[in-house]
Parts: structure tokens; sequence; C-alpha cells
């Protein structure tokens, strides 16, 4: 074999304190070392083309890069020898810039480390194979999991590209958090006129099947061929017959079930259609309130309905679908104010969360937009905003600033004094994070034009005084204590990771935070994409974020899908298991370890039980290898003796050399 | 910057791709020093670990033998950590058996976000192995 060995200096990265030329001098001394070189930077253009010439000068069977971390450039550097005429697995990297020279500071011991890991390197490489990569059809649909603004952008993206996708939302409407806000910041136009259309757009498009009332119940399969099994949870109202009428909810005599739209401020019918623009705008029956489930009794809206479309024998029913691609947008809850004792949320009526606040100023809210406490239904006159509810405090274990509550503050702030001219509101603050565009010249619109209060500081506690609320806070910027009596207390509630998301990650094979949101392939040149080969996220399940990001990424996220649908057959990665048919007994432990059932058990021809890998569903983590008791089933590229052959390469006895 | 300046010991790493390699990047990344004793090798993920692969290393002369991958129940392939802790957990138990002071090797786990994790990892190790010193081979106050 004839191997070339090529030590990058990046810039002064790894060369600072690692003698590059002494490693290459001593690479050319290793077995099958033909040609071995320093160079200023590997990744560079030239770099790359001193790559390819030195293959077709020297004739050059395998290449070792000895540079930064594999996980950054080994595509790159696999693309260059292949272009060089070799197979691209023909090549190993090995990393002595993280592992080494960024790490340690004695150049000696650095430049031993180096050579040792190109030792290990070339050792690997003259036990690589070829291995050549086969293709697969794809099926170019896409599901969208979630239906707030990040998943209607994505999937309207899609579908505008001509694939078909599949939305699924388990609230009984789309919409998400956006359909409940009144207005939006910093240019306070109305949040539902600017959604609404697009949620309209969703449901008259050709190209997109929406499933509502529904969840992921399990996903199979791998990019490009997904299968997936979506519950569609009992509505017990026949959503073909339906019109979204709404004589059902005049009629229905049960009025105290939860209203999750207007976040619980009154309560709404059994039977319900969210809000006049919900879409699909069709009715739900909560059986947890209903007379017919609860008690035998009642049936008015079955009596009423007429389209004859009640169904109380409903059953929950799964739907399977097959997709190429999964777009992840499942959204935010938001933070439990009942968890700070102290600010009394959840026990004094007018202590209430700043999702509440918004329903109260909307307009198709409980209280038709205007502004009504709701002990009493009085105007009020003094609103004290607390900011940082379960934001940027470990005493929650919510350490992260949820970035949209400054914001959002002020323009409530803003609301309130336009809704009642005489009122008077106070924001306490730590800090105001407004780093958006017009963001800031927003906040301080609310401070000087607005004359809204701005305390820097915490409030300590909040308790009732007759009708009002005393708040008990501290201004640290004047370095006192502050009791304000308000008529009103608003909470700031930050973000958190949504129910479930957890559950979610797990069937789609994705990983998430401390927090539960999820992880992004690379924190920033991967925003949208997840770990998972077409899994891709969008929205405020992969941190918190505003309106104006979410509607991004869920472009993004789009964006990726149709450029990896542009293609009409994929390429699976070579890297996977394989059985030697001699050595395999048929045991079927490998079949019982895969943890993606790539593995099936088969007959050769003599009628002997085999094992026999999918090659499309592999994913390459070779737990079948250790399982099997015959080391017939090898993983390709790692290999015991390509792992054996980097531990034999450190155990060499001429590193004694570093012990005298 | 060794435990002991100047007198490098073998230590061999066995480090999961999408975790533990990620977070020795991690901890480059970041600058944190670290001792150079140790020789990193990639694997896809601890399930891909042959408890064979750490006597082998031991039985070549390695002074210590690390193994390190995602934290369980975050596994990119959902579940190749759980086979390979309870593997290595039974390595770990028989290596005086076999004649090896069970010090010389370690499994954890430490995420590709955790690099002063998997600085605080490595110089620990480092020193737990220094203090054994270089391996006698298999070592006969352990093997009764």
């Amino acid at each position: 074999m004839r191997i070339g060995v090529f030590v990058c200096h990046c810039g002064s990265n790894i060369a600072a304190n690692v003698d590059v030329a002494e490693v290459a001098r001593q690479a050319a001394q290793y077995p099958d070392v033909v040609y071995a070189t320093d160079t200023m930077y590997a990744c560079s253009e030239p770099g790359q083309a001193g790559i390819v010439e030195a293959v077709q000068e020297q004739g050059l069977d395998g290449v070792v890069v000895a540079a930064c971390t594999p996980r950054m450039h080994e595509p790159t550097f696999r693309r260059a020898v292949e272009r060089a005429g070799l197979n691209r697995y023909m090549f190993e990297m090995t990393n002595i810039r993280e592992h080494v020279s960024w790490i340690g500071k004695d150049t000696d011991s650095n430049t031993r480390k180096a050579a040792e890991l190109v030792r290990m390197a070339t050792e690997k490489v003259r036990r690589n194979r070829p291995l050549v990569a086969k293709s697969f059809d794809i099926n170019k649909r896409v599901m969208v999991v979630g239906g707030g603004i990040a998943g209607i952008q994505a999937a309207l993206d899609c579908a505008e590209g001509g694939l078909e996708v599949i939305l699924v939302e388990k609230e009984p409407t789309i919409g998400g958090k956006m359909a409940k806000l009144d207005k939006t910041f910093p240019t306070v136009d109305c949040s539902s006129c600017i959604l609404a259309p697009k949620m309209v757009d969703v449901s008259m498009h050709p190209n997109i099947t929406l499933h509502a009332y529904s969840e992921v119940d399990q996903v199979s399969g791998y990019v490009g061929n997904f299968d997936v099994a979506i519950r569609k949870k009992a509505t017990y109202v026949d959503w073909d017959k339906c019109t979204g009428c709404g004589q059902c909810m005049e009629k229905c005599p049960s009025k105290k079930a939860y209203d999750a739209f207007n976040e619980g401020l009154t309560p709404t019918t059994a039977i319900n259609i969210p809000f006049p623009q919900a879409i699909p705008k069709r009715a739900t029956i909560d059986p947890e309130h209903c007379i017919k489930f609860t008690k035998d009794k009642c049936g008015v809206c079955e009596k009423i309905c007429p389209t004859e479309a009640i169904d109380y024998a409903m059953q929950d029913e799964i739907i399977e679908e097959r997709v190429g691609a999964v777009i992840v947008a499942s959204g935010y809850d938001l933070f439990d104010h009942s968890k700070y004792g102290e600010y009394g949320g959840g026990r004094y009526p007018d202590v209430i969360t700043s999702m509440q606040y918004e329903r109260l100023l909307n307009a198709s809210g409980p209280t038709g937009g205007h502004i009504k406490r709701p002990s009493d239904g009085k105007e009020p006159e003094t609103v004290v905003f607390v900011q940082c509810v379960g934001s940027r405090d470990k005493s929650v274990d919510r350490p992260y600033c949820s970035g949209f509550c400054c914001m959002y503050t002020a323009k409530q702030a803003i609301l309130t004094k336009d809704h009642l001219p005489g009122s008077q509101s106070y924001v306490f603050y730590m800090d105001i994070r407004a780093p958006g565009k017009a963001y800031d010249e927003f906040t301080r619109r609310a401070m000087e034009a607005y004359g809204t209060s701005y305390i820097r500081g915490r409030v300590a506690q909040v308790y009732p005084k007759g009708e009002k609320l005393l708040v008990r806070g501290v201004d640290t910027l004047l370095g006192t204590q502050v009791e304000i009596e308000a008529d009103l207390v608003v909470l700031a509630v930050g973000a958190e990771s949504s129910e479930g998301a957890k559950e979610l990650a797990e069937k789609l094979r994705i990983s998430y935070d401390a927090y539960g949101f999820y992880m992004e392939s690379h924190p920033k040149l991967k925003p949208v994409e997840t770990n998972t080969a077409g899994i891709l996220l969008a929205g405020a399940c992969q941190g918190a974020k505003d309106i104006p990001a979410s509607v991004g990424q869920g472009s993004a996220a789009a964006a990726k899908i149709l450029a990896l649908f542009s293609r009409d057959q994929l390429e699976s990665d070579p890297q996977v298991a394989q059985v030697s048919l001699n050595r395999c007994v048929g045991c079927g432990k490998c079949v019982q370890v895969c943890p993606f059932g790539a593995i099936q058990s088969i007959q050769d021809r003599a009628g002997n039980p085999k094992a026999e890998v999918i090659e499309t569903v592999c994913q390459g983590c070779g737990l079948c290898s250790v399982a099997c008791p015959q080391s017939a089933i090898q993983l390709n590229h790692f290999t015991d003796s390509q792992i054996l052959a980097e531990v034999n390469a450190i155990c060499q006895p001429s590193l004694e050399e570093s012990f005298e | 910057m060794s435990a002991e300046p100047g007198r490098e010991l073998r230590i061999i790493g066995f480090l999961c791709n999408w975790c533990s390699y990620g977070g020795a990047d991690t901890a480059g990344v970041g600058r944190m020093t670290q001792p150079t004793d140790l020789r990193i090798i990639r694997i896809p993920c601890t399930g891909r670990m042959d408890p064979l692969f750490v006597l082998k290393a031991l039985l070549s002369g390695a002074d210590g033998v690390l193994v390190s991958g995602c934290h369980p129940r975050d596994c990119h392939y959902s579940e190749g950590n759980f086979y390979a802790r309870r593997r290595l957990e039974l390595l770990k138990r028989f290596l005086p058996l076999l004649g090896f002071d069970d010090k010389r090797f370690e499994y954890t786990w430490v995420s590709a976000s955790e690099g002063q994790r998997w600085q605080t990892v490595v110089t620990k190790f480092t020193e737990q192995v220094h203090e054994l010193g270089p391996s006698q081979g298999v070592e006969a106050s352990c093997a009764a």
C-alpha cells in the first residue's frame, strides 16, 4: 500500500506548539507511508489541491490528514480524495488541534502525541477497504409536527415547493400560541390578522393534509422512508359532517369546561370550537365535562346538530403515513407561575399570566377586549408587570433567558395605556433584552411615549390589601424598597419545553437538552438540522424564540427539505454492519440487540439460519458486532481489526523512548 | 502538561463519535488544558465497545483505558450506551480476576457540550493512572 500523510499547520493553531515538520518526518518512517509533508491550511483550496496532486503523482492509495476534528472537515477531505480518484473511505483524519495543540502547551509532548496519533491513523488506513454507497428511492412527502406559526410556515413553504405535506396538530385547531396573542411587537399589528390568512392557506392548499387533534404515535424508518403512525384522537364529532355552525355550543348546558384557548380565564362549553377563526372550524367534545359522558344524560348536541355529526361512540383512530422527512415544530409551553408562591399566582385572581392578559386585551377574548380584573370586573388603574417569571432563575431550574418576555411586556404596557389612558403601568425587570430590529426603540417608546415606569429589581412578595394587591419589591438602581398598590399584577412567564417533548424526541430518535428543548445538529452552522438525517427543527421546540425567528426557522427547515428532495435517490452511508455468512451460526443475538430492526433472520440455501443486514436501515452503531459470539458481523470502517490496529499502534515499543 | 512532567504513561481513550468525541472537541475549542498522556480512538458508539478491546489494550501494555460515551438515555443510537454500561461494568468487576487493577479502567459519560467535564475526567483519570504507575502487565498481586 502507498500512504500519504499531510500534517496541517492550521496557520498557527497547530504549528504554534506542535512541530509539524517533525511529525511529518516521523510519519515518513511508518509502514507503507511513501509520502509525508506538512501543509499550511490543508482544508484550503491549495491545501486540497496539494493532496489531490500528491495522490496522483505519488500513486497513493491511502491518505491521512492530521488537522482539526473530523467532525468538522472529514467530509471536505473525503471529497478531495474522491476527486483524486480514490475511494472516500481510503482516508483517515486525525485530530491534532482540538485534542493536541489546543489542550497542551508543551511542544515536545504535543509533537510526540501528534506523531502517535498519525501512526494510529496510518495503521487504520492500512486496513481500510473501499466502501461504496448504495442508492435508494425516497418518498417525497413531508410530515410537519405542530401547527403553530413555525409549522404553518414550514408546511406552506414545502407545499409551495410542490411537496405533499402532512400537518399534525395536537390541539383541535392550528395557530398555536400566536393565535392567542392580541398584537405583536414591535409593530403592534394585530396577531390574528396576519396569522389567519396563513391558517386559511393551510386549509385550502391542495398539497397539505391537516390532521388536527392528532398526535404522532410511532415513527420508524430512516431518511427518505419514514413510516409514521398518527393517532387521531376522538373528537366525538364527525368532522366530515360538522360545518362549524356553532349551534351545539349555544345549546350545550355544561358550561364548566376548561377553556384552553382563553387560558382558563372563563369556563366554556363541553362541546366547543376554540375561536371563530379556528382551522379547521370544527367542534370537539370534552368528555370530562360532557353530561352525556359523565352522567349518560343530556344529548342536546346530538338532537340539535343539523348535520347529525355527533358521535358519542367515536374511538381514537390510527392513520399510517409514509413520508421522507419530518419537520418538528412542536412549540413550547409557558412556565407554571404558581411555582413562585410569593407572587400568589393561582391564589389571587388578580395575579394573572401574561398570556391571560393577552386574552383580556384581545377583542375575541372573554371580555371582548376590555381590560377587566378577573375578581370583580373593574378596570384596573395601576398594573404591575413582573418580568423573568421562570426565566434566568436557577432556583426554579430555569437559568436561561426566554428572550421574548421583555418585548411582550413592553407591548402589553403600551396596549394598557391605549385601552385605559388613565392607567399607570409599572414594570419590574432584571435587564431589558431587546436585541432585535426596532426592538430597543420599542421598549424606549413604552417608557418615554407611554410613561411606563420601569423599575430595575425583583419583586419579593405580592399580597392582598383590601381590594388591591400590594407589590413589594426592590429598586436596585435607587437602592430602596418599593411598594406599589396594584389593581392587577401580570407575571411575564417564560418559555419551557412543551409537555410530551421528550416522549416525542424518543419516538423521533432526536436528542434534547437538560430542559427538554431539542438539540440542533450544530449550534451555529446547522441550526435546523438534528443528528437524525431527515428530521428538522423549526420554532420554539429548539429553544425559546419570537415569531420572526420561528417563521425564519420554519422556512429554513422547508428549504433544507426541498434541497434534500431535489434528488430522486439518496445514498446510504456504507458504514454499516456486514455479515460473514461462513462464520454466522444464526444464533440471532444481533437481531435482538439491534435498536433499529435492521437485522433479520434468514435461511441460506441449505436451510441454515443466518443473519442479514438491511443496509438502508442500519445506522452503523456496531452493537451487533460486540454481541456476536462468532465475530461474524462486523461494522464496516470500524471492524475489530481496524480498531485493534489503532490500539497496537499506541502500544508500539518505540514509545518506550519517552520513558527514558 | 502531564500529571508527572516528562513521564507520560500510555492511556487509551475510546470515545463515541457523537457525544464524548464532541465533548473533547469542545474542551479543545475552549483551550481547556489537559494532561497529554491520552490517545483517543474514535468509535461510532460505546455500544461498539467490545470489552475485549480494553483487555487487548491492557495486555499490550497500556497503562490505562478510558471509555466515554453519551449520557444514558441520550444515545445517538437510542440504546447503545445501555449495552455499553452493562458490558463495561461487568468487565470492570472482572479485571482484578484477570490480573489488572480495576483503577486502570474507567467508563464515563460526557456529552458534546460538556467540555469542562471532559477536562475533569481526563485530568482525574490521568492522575489516577499515574498513582498506579506504569503497568507491569498482569499484576501478580491482583491475580490472586
